[in-house]
This record gives C-alpha cells, structure tokens and sequence, in this order.
C-alpha cells in the first residue's frame, strides 16, 4: 500500500505556508466592512471570523481574526494577499479553482502567476483530512463576499 | 506474576506494521483501541458457522445466534458487576446508551427541575441533556473544575449545586482529556440524598478498571465496546432493574414490544424494550470475547499498567520543552494524557508525530467546554492500553522534540531564509 504522506512531511509544510504562519498578512479585524461571517471547522474545533469590504466591482478589504492550525492559518493571509485588490468576479472564480486544486489529490499543476503564493497548498491535497482546514478561508470568504453583495443589492 | 506486555502484543497483529521507515506507535486507544485476533476470530466463527437473526429465528441456527448474543449479555452482566443479565442493554455505543438515558429520563423531567452534568464532559454527555432540557422545561447545570482539572466540589456546595430540585446527576467517571477519575461513590451518594438519579459515562473507566456498579452507586452505566478490544456498532447501557422496568421505551420497533395493535401497543419488559429491531449480534459477541480478553489478562493488571505507563508518559512530557499538560497529577489518573506544544497547533503536533509513525489525537476531542474552560482551542492527546510500552511513551517524547523543532525554523535553510525576505518584498508591492 503507498504511503505517500510518510514522504512528504516537507510538502505538506512548505516554507511558504510556515512564512505564512508564522506571519500573517491582513490579520486583524478592521473597520469598516459590509459583511462578517464566522465559519468553523467542527472536527478540529478552528475558527475563523472573517469581514469583508467592497468597493464598486472589486473586494477592497479583507480582514480577519482567528484560530487554527498551521494550513488553515497560512491558507487565510494567502487568501487575503490573493483576493484584496481583486474583481469580485474573479475572486468567486479563483476560489472555484482552489476548490478544483485542493480536489487534485496533489496532481494538479497549479499556474504559479494565478496562484501566487497560494500554489504552496497543493502539498495539502493529498491529505484529506487537511483539505478543509486550507478551505476554511477560502468558504468564509466567499460566504462574506455573497453577503455583502446580497445587502448592497438589497439597500441601492 | 510479571506483567508481559510482549504477550499481550502478539496476539494484536496490528503491532507489526511500519508506518514507512518507523514502527507504529499507537497512543490513541482512549479514541478506539485495537483488536486482539481472539475477538475477530470470534466474531468472524459467528458469521461464518452461526449466523442467524436472534429471538425471532427459531430454527437451530438462530438458537444458536440467540445463545451467543445473550451468553454475551450475561458477560458483560459479570464483568459490571450486575445483579442481572436483565440489567444489560445493548446499544450501539456510549453516545445512544446516553441517548437512551437522557430521552427515557426526560419523561419525568418538568419545568424547575435540574440536571447536573460537568464541565468535562464528552459532548455526548452533554448534548442530549441539553435537548432533555430543552423539550421539558428543566434547567442544566454543571460542576466546574479546578485548575489542575479536578471537579471543583467546593464551588458546588457553595452554589447548593446538588439539591432538592435535581433529578438527575450525569458524569464521567474518568475524563477523556484530562484523565481525572472522578468521585463518583461520593457524589452518587450526594444525589441519592436528594432523590436524584445517578448516570456514569463509563466510557474510558470501564476499559481500564475493575467495574462494580454497586461501588460506583450508578443508577445507569454507559460504555462501548471498542475501546475495550471490542469491535465498533456495540455499545452497553446498565441500568439497575428497577428503574429500567419504570422507564418509558426509546425506539419503537421488533422486539420491544409486547403485543401490538393499531390503537396502541405493550411494551416489553427490559432489556428487550429498549432493543428495538435487529441488534448487534456479532457485535455483542465481539464485545464478550473482548471481555474474556481481558479478563484473562486481569482487570486489576491492566488498570496497574495504566497506572505506570501514565506516570512514565507525565515524566516524559514534562522533559520536552514547551509541553502543558492539562490534567491532573494524581497517581490514580486515567491514561490519557492531553497537552500542547507552544507555537504548534495540535493539528499540526499530530501530524508531525503521524510521519514518525505515532498516532495520537489532535483536536477539542469532542470537549469543547473544558478545552474553553481552560483557555485552548483544542489540545493533543496521548493513551495508552493494555498493549502499550514504555518505549512507544519513549518514541512519542522524541518525536515531540522534533515537532518542536521543525516548527520553530530550526531546520530552515539559509536559502529558503533568502526566498522568505524576496517573498516579502514581493508582498509589499502591490503586484496587481
């Protein structure tokens, strides 16, 4: 039976996700936002509160407090650095890609100038059980997004 | 006689596994613990040369399930200490046994009476109360604990915790965390004095202990079977005889009834009534085999080897830097062992420690309160059984080392050192 995983304790922990944690980009939850969202991962008990901050087409702000382990961390400054500054539009479609990467089972070839930092993940992909702690970020962003877009169309 | 814990590990073919270059090294048995081949062996004789559904098959192959399923019935019986086969219900674990008691209890619960649980609890020691509650009006209470994780008693007599209106008290008696064996006698005793009934989750002190219910002062009694060398789908529920006969069934269905019409129904007497459709059979035989196990290895012998692999596995922990430990420090303590690891998330510990071939848990472990209560979000934990060796408990401290470590950037390069400062010049510039 192949044990891929017992290998690639190094692929999993890439640098870039340990920088990440280690680091954070973006954290903090700041004013003002559109919507807030708080998602949590029931299995291993991670949380994260996330805001959100539009402006016109594009997601201006992230920002967001939370805990976890060392990918769904890692996974929400990437997230962050990725989407801030980003068509709405697109940030739905990069999360759908993401989705589709963490779905690989580690055989995607992700393209390093769509993904940025966000390619360290693919390790990740082939641990089912850490899939969803590198969603987590990616699931409330997309939930606050909707939100603040529903509200915006509900208040013209 | 000298315990040989090599013995015992022959008959678990799982011990001879690798997990890559490492052996395994199982410390998460307070989870599920593993199967000697006595109990699959049985089981599988079962469905190979007896299978048959018991009770309504009354050919020779269904007289023969039905001996098996309650000659395993009457072995759990002697192994709590029962005063009869009537007393032992099977379920299909601890979380429905709990289930059973809350649902079946609820029906003599009303608005301004209390039940007590604590705040140690496994949620299945706490979530079907709290719907208990919530159907009938009656109120939730529980006991806190003291910083070095025991319940906290003198708070309660102080809060008049345990009084008139109680009517149901339901604790664990050895937490699944912090491994405190609580005072169950003292505190059944305290609820008996005010009319209260008393409920033990059993779920981590029966695999482990000699079980008397008569000494624990239990109304009801809750265990599983697989964290008992028993297979998964089997749990139990104890219940003295006159207080089953009381309570109200809990499923509807064959065999929990006594005669049946379209208007209504009679029920069965227990245990039957609260069996209702086809049980666990293997499962029950499973169970008993376990027992059988480990009973021929001696429950006095496997709680002694709990005792001194849980102060060897303190003493280890409390040589790696960094390490807490939630818990107690008593020489009666449970074998699992929950702790953290400064910068490193659980998650991240059982991992680590799983690419060394060590299995524990990371995570809240279904104790989301306590782990609050003490101000984590989750911890990792380490048990031991039966099977268990120093030396596993040896590996898990090195490992732990290592974690550390690797965390903390001791093995980074200077290179990827390089790569982190482009990176974060490269985050400084708004690059879209």
């Amino acid at each position: 039976m192949s044990q891929p995983h017992l290998h690639s304790m190094e692929s999993l922990y890439q640098e870039i996700i340990l920088d990440h944690y280690r680091e954070k980009h973006h954290s903090g939850l700041r004013e003002p936002f559109e919507a807030q969202v708080h998602h949590v991962n029931p299995s291993c008990g991670d949380e994260l509160t996330l805001r959100v901050l539009l402006d016109g087409d594009t997601v201006s702000d992230i920002s967001y407090e939370g805990v976890g382990c060392s990918i769904s961390q890692a996974s929400t400054s990437v997230m962050s650095d990725l989407v801030i500054g980003r068509s709405i539009e697109d940030s739905m479609k990069l999360y759908d890609e993401f989705r589709e990467l963490m779905d690989s089972r580690g055989l995607a070839e992700p393209d390093e100038d769509r993904f940025e930092d966000a390619i360290a993940f693919v390790g990740v992909a082939q641990f089912p059980a850490r899939i969803k702690c590198a969603l987590l970020a990616w699931a409330a962003m997309r939930d606050a997004t909707s939100q603040a877009v529903a509200a915006r169309e509900e208040t013209p | 006689m000298t315990y040989d814990v090599e013995a015992i590990r022959r008959d678990f073919p799982i011990f001879e596994r690798t997990v890559g270059e490492y052996p395994l090294v199982y410390l998460d048995s307070a989870n599920t613990s593993q199967k000697p081949r006595q109990v699959v062996e049985r089981m599988s004789a079962h469905y190979l040369q007896h299978n048959a559904n018991v009770a309504r098959a009354m050919h020779l192959l269904g007289a023969e399930s039905t001996e098996a399923y309650e000659f395993a019935r009457a072995t759990v019986a002697r192994f709590v200490g029962a005063r009869s086969t009537r007393e032992v219900v099977f379920t299909k674990n601890a979380s429905e046994a709990l289930n059973l008691a809350a649902h079946t209890l609820a029906s003599r619960l009303e608005p301004g009476d209390e039940v007590v649980v604590s705040v140690m609890e496994h949620h299945s020691n706490i979530v079907p109360w709290q719907i208990a509650c919530q159907r009938t009006g009656a109120t939730l209470r529980w006991f806190d604990v003291t910083e070095d994780g025991h319940l906290d008693l003198e708070k309660a007599e102080r809060e008049g915790l345990v009084n008139e209106r109680t009517k149901v008290v339901s604790l664990t008696w050895v937490s699944n965390v912090l491994g405190t064996v609580n005072p169950i006698a003292e505190i059944a005793a305290q609820a008996h004095a005010v009319g209260a009934l008393m409920v033990v989750d059993g779920a981590q002190g029966v695999p482990q202990r000699v079980t008397r219910v008569s000494d624990l002062g239990a109304d009801l009694l809750v265990f599983t079977g697989h964290k008992l060398c028993g297979p998964t789908g089997i749990g139990v529920l104890w219940g003295r005889l006159d207080l089953l006969e009381e309570l109200p069934p809990f499923m509807g269905g064959g065999e929990m009834i006594e005669i049946v019409h379209m208007e209504g129904s009679t029920y069965a007497p227990p245990p039957a009534r609260f069996e209702a459709g086809t049980p666990p059979i293997a499962q029950a035989i499973g169970l008993a085999a376990a027992m059988d196990y480990v009973s021929a290895v001696g429950m006095d012998a496997v709680a002694a080897h709990e005792r001194e692999l849980t102060a060897h596995m303190l003493a280890q922990l409390d040589r790696v830097t960094g390490i807490r430990i939630l818990g107690p420090r008593d020489a009666d303590r449970g074998g699992a062992v929950a702790f953290t690891l400064d910068g490193v998330h659980p998650h991240d510990v059982m991992q680590m420690l799983d690419s060394r071939g060590v299995a524990v848990r990371g995570g809240h472990h279904c104790a989301r309160p306590l782990h609050e209560r003490f101000g984590v979000q989750s911890s990792t934990r380490a048990s031991s059984y039966l099977y268990t060796t120093t030396a596993e408990v040896d590996a898990l401290a090195e490992a732990l080392d290592y974690t550390r470590d690797f965390f903390a950037g001791k093995f980074s390069s200077g290179g990827s050192r390089a790569r982190r400062e482009r990176r974060r010049q490269l985050a400084g510039e708004d690059i879209r």
